[in-house]
């Protein structure tokens, strides 16, 4: 068995978020790029798949698309303990785009995680698309993995409450919160092996992109919270009846 | 010239970054407050390979530079310099210690169990009468032949008790003064040898520290480190890299000061304006900048003179003798910002302030780095 894991490389989520001059881009001077929190969590499991069944998973493959400078956040996973790496030299210009390059790639895997969102433009689209391109089943807001006699058993997370369904492989798993407890930390070794472990890069295809980006807004500031004594219920009734002009 | 870390550089100090935000605060107050020893996070940082990161993978170390051991030493010191000190202690000093001086043999038995983090070393080398002062040795270790008696008593002992690997410095040939200086290596378990009670100490509580009693302990002379009398250099050449570990450890304390202080000065407002947006504030958190990117530029220079195989011994005595200092200023400030909660437990840099003390008093004062740094100036 074979797990392809799709990577973001995201900013740091404590970056402080900034355009160009007519808000039609990110500004990326200085940010710190770091794995997708959730794409981290994906490949976390991945790995305690491996470690636990018995040699049933083979290898765990992770892919971005992505130029040169995105190579770093490749070899973090590799140093997490990814056997292989793969980047697809292109920028990622939006999921449409993304999704129809990694299908280049994607063929042959028996199970394929990518996180439910990622920490840039929260597009929530890559896993789908990637499943739709490649005829393969996928499940979303997957939030547990286990292998159990060549199947998979998918735990989900649905309004109120959750779902525990058995699905065969291939399949494209969107995985959201809780399917690791928290992203691992590498170890010394896995970060000096990063550097001798495969990474491979691929030419992209040409592939039109299914959307455009317009311009960006930032929210409005947030105003200033008023503090209210526990015993003066009526000023709030007041400030949100006349003030806020909610009620 | 190149002020760029490495891409394995930086993942390290990420990770170690990563350990101590997420793991070791969640119980350091606690930990402070009960002088617990730090087990589970010792066997945590085992697992993830900090506790032999400098050692060779050939010794089943991480084989990482000193630099990556600096940037590791200051985010884990940031948080919880009691945990610092047990990984340095066993890291700069006795697995540095055995793996540069040892022989084979010697490696093979006690510093490949050290650098996987199963075993815990300890460095024994101050007294009662003998701190600074190192060359008056009361410890002796009598030669008997095929093996030395040894009679003393070690204080101030890092990792006495969770340590089960002592490097122990004792004296075998009084009339040679400090060239009759030997250093044994010896096991924890070997009859004859008992501890004093745990030191409550004002800072740094939950690493644990020691008294240990030698009483006609038999240590096996295939057990003595390098030529006879070669005790007293290891010791010294030992330190100077010990010195690199403890000089980031100030670092931590002094650069986790100030990212508090930073947060509050954010989020804190008097006189209807920010603490930042005082002058008095941002001045004094100007000041602290330049002081921890100075004492952070010592520290990397020695490590990197000592990846160099230069010598770097004054320039380890200045990172240790500055970052000490400045670390105690900057907590002191950093409480100060935080005003009446600067000293409760509950905001750290009070903590933080108690453990910069001892930067300036272990593994060499402050006072005894200036001697270095002044011999050096009239050599």
């Amino acid at each position: 068995m074979k797990i392809l894991i799709l990577i973001g490389n995201v900013p740091d989520t404590t970056t402080k978020v900034k355009f160009n001059a007519d808000r039609t881009a990110f500004d990326a001077s200085g940010v710190q790029w770091i794995i997708n929190p959730w794409d981290e969590l994906a490949l976390t499991r991945a790995m305690e798949l491996k470690e636990t069944s018995g040699g049933a998973v083979e290898a765990v493959v992770v892919a971005n698309v992505g130029r040169a400078e995105t190579e770093a956040t490749l070899r973090k996973a590799l140093a997490i303990g990814a056997d292989k790496a793969i980047r697809i030299d292109a920028d990622p210009k939006e999921a449409g785009y993304v999704a129809s390059q990694l299908a280049t790639i994607a063929a042959g895997y028996d199970l394929i995680m990518a996180g439910i969102e990622a920490a840039d433009y929260n597009g929530n689209a890559v896993g789908g698309m990637l499943a739709e391109m490649l005829g393969m089943n996928s499940v979303s807001a997957v939030s547990g993995i286990q292998i159990e006699n060549g199947q998979l058993k998918i735990n989900r997370e649905i309004d109120g409450g959750s779902q525990v369904v058995g699905l065969p492989m291939p399949l494209v798993a969107i995985v959201q919160k809780g399917i690791a407890k928290e992203p691992r930390i590498p170890a010394m070794r896995g970060i000096m092996m990063a550097r001798s472990k495969p990474l491979e890069v691929v030419q992209p295809i040409d592939a039109a992109p299914m959307t455009n980006m317009v311009t960006f807004e930032m929210p409005p500031a947030k105003a200033a919270c008023k503090m209210i004594a526990e015993d003066q219920a009526k000023d709030l009734i007041h400030l949100l009846r006349d003030e806020a002009k909610v009620l | 010239m190149n002020f760029e870390f490495t891409e394995e550089q930086l993942m390290i100090q990420q990770a170690a970054r990563d350990y101590a935000q997420r793991e070791l605060i969640k119980d350091v107050i606690e930990r402070d407050y009960k002088a617990e020893y730090p087990a589970h996070h010792v066997k945590a940082l085992a697992e993830l390979g900090f506790m032999g990161m400098l050692v060779s993978p050939e010794y089943d170390g991480g084989g990482m530079d000193t630099v990556s051991y600096v940037l590791a030493m200051e985010e884990l010191s940031k948080v919880d310099s009691s945990l610092g000190v047990i990984v340095s202690v066993n890291n700069s000093l006795v697995c540095y210690g055995l793996e540069k001086f040892g022989s084979p043999s010697q490696k093979e038995k006690y510093l490949r169990p050290l650098a996987r983090g199963e075993k815990i070393g300890a460095f024994l080398l101050s007294e009662p009468e003998a701190g600074s002062d190192a060359t008056s040795q009361k410890t002796t270790a009598e030669d008997k032949g095929d093996y030395y008696l040894v009679n003393g008593t070690k204080n101030w002992i890092t990792n006495a008790h969770s340590g089960s690997t002592y490097l122990v410095i004792a004296q075998t040939h009084p009339q040679k003064k400090h060239h009759g200086i030997n250093a044994l290596i010896v096991d924890k378990n070997t009859p004859g040898i008992s501890l004093g009670p745990h030191e409550d100490k004002m800072g740094m509580r939950s690493s644990d520290t020691h008294s240990v009693m030698f009483t006609d302990v038999k240590v096996p002379k295939e057990n003595r480190i390098g030529e006879d009398g070669f005790g007293f250099k290891f010791a010294m050449q030992t330190l100077e890299a010990g010195r690199i570990g403890i000089a980031s450890q100030a670092l931590g304390i002094a650069s986790g000061a100030m990212e508090r202080s930073i947060a509050y000065a954010r989020e804190r407002k008097t006189f209807g304006k920010f603490l930042y947006e005082h002058q008095s504030v941002a001045f004094t958190l100007a000041e602290m900048a330049v002081k921890i990117e100075n004492a952070r530029n010592l520290c990397i220079k020695a490590a990197w003179l000592k990846d160099q195989g230069k010598p770097y011994g004054v320039a380890s005595a200045m990172a240790k003798q500055y970052a000490a200092d400045i670390a105690m200023q900057v907590t002191t400030d950093a409480v100060q910002i935080h005003g009446g909660y600067g000293y409760v437990k509950e905001y750290h840099v009070e903590r933080l302030m108690r453990e910069a003390k001892l930067t300036q008093i272990y593994e060499g004062t402050s006072e005894i780095q200036k001697i270095v740094i002044s011999r050096d100036l009239f050599r």
